[in-house]
């Protein structure tokens, strides 16, 4: 059984730590080239195609503002 | 595929705690202490104990921690955390209570108040941040700063001829009779964020079992002081931080 995966940042809330990209076991996430009005470059899947929906970058995102979504394919 | 078929309610699998507040954390981006929050608000959620618990908040970066947790808090003057609790879980014997410490608060100036409180067996939760520096203040030497270690107060490393030796604390109150869980974890990676997780929900239980004191040491960056990026700064934790204070279960009973 495989599964497809989706995050949802909430980008204004992002500090851009970059914790959650080096955590993420399929490289989905990258830091934008934008920032956001605090001035943070914010998370983003750079790579949709390869989120598995496994919540690692959620579990260790110290802001917690990332939400996580999967579904059987 | 197109992610709006993923990005659907019914989909939803990891959700923010509803025991966490909508308020930003003030924390710098990266710090441990958000992490270890989110835990703390998972547990508590998942037992089902928002309305009956109380946390201690301290003097130090955690300080505002009351704003971020939607539960019952008191904040206690520098390194009296232990102290309050006892007070708190005596008062109210049938409230979670948890006191939530740096290494300066808790193995500093709060050297007395841990010992006595972890030696009476309070039925409570310690949970003990240790990044090895004074965060709050801007970066001063702290009893666990690690030799050769740079902090503003000791621009040339920690020397143990003028400053001593880290303290490792943890080992300590693992020794003292009222102690029934002592663990030392982190949370710089999924897999030892489930750890902790797992940690802090057999403390909460232990507390309703009335075990005795349940101590939780977090060893944990301040990438702000420390003058690293965050990422960098996890990785020196886990290759200078870990060697001397091991992760593991320390006494268990
Ligand atoms: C009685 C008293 N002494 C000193 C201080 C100054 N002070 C504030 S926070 C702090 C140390 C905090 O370090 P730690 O407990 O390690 O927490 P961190 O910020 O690293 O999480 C000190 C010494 C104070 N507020 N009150
Ligand atoms: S871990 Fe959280 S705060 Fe840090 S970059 Fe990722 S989404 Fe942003
Ligand atoms: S100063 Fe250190 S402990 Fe305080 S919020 Fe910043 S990174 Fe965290
Ligand atoms: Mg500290």
């Amino acid at each position: 059984m495989a599964f497809k995966g989706a995050i949802v940042v909430d980008t204004e809330k992002c500090k851009g730590c970059g914790v959650c990209v080096v955590n993420c076991p399929t490289q989905t996430i990258a830091l934008a080239k934008k920032v956001n009005s605090k001035g943070y470059p914010y998370a983003y899947m750079e790579n949709p195609d390869k989120c598995t929906g496994c919540g690692n970058c959620a579990i260790v995102c110290p802001d917690t503002v990332i939400t996580v979504y999967k579904i059987k394919i | 595929m197109d992610i709006n078929e993923i990005i659907k309610p019914e989909n939803l699998v990891y959700p923010k705690s509803k025991v966490l507040t909508d308020t930003v954390m003030h924390y710098c981006p990266g710090c441990s202490h958000g992490v270890v929050h989110k835990l703390l608000a998972e547990v508590i959620e998942e037992m089902d104990i928002q309305d009956r618990t109380i946390g201690i908040s301290p003097v130090g970066c955690a300080v505002f921690a009351y704003n971020y947790l939607d539960i019952d808090w008191q904040q206690a003057a520098h390194g009296r955390a232990p102290a309050l609790a006892t007070a708190t879980k005596r008062l109210y014997p049938d409230k979670y209570v948890f006191a939530y410490q740096g290494d300066g608060d808790l193995a500093s100036i709060g050297t007395a108040e841990i010992i006595h409180a972890c030696n009476r067996g309070e039925n409570i939760v310690v949970i003990f941040i240790n990044n090895a520096i004074y965060g709050m203040t801007g970066g001063q030497m702290a009893p666990t700063t690690l030799i050769g270690m740079k902090t503003s107060t000791t621009p040339y490393g920690r020397k143990a001829e003028l400053n001593g030796y880290p303290l490792k604390i943890t080992e300590l109150v693992a020794q003292l009779e009222g102690t029934c869980y002592v663990t030392r974890q982190a949370v710089e990676n999924p897999a030892n964020v489930r750890k902790t997780k797992k940690a802090i929900r057999k403390a909460f239980e232990n507390s309703a079992q009335k075990k005795g004191t349940s101590f939780i040491e977090i060893v944990a960056a301040c990438n702000s002081n420390w003058k690293m990026p965050p990422v960098e700064a996890n990785k020196w934790m886990e290759d200078n931080m870990f060697p001397f204070y091991p992760l593991g279960d320390i006494k268990d009973r």
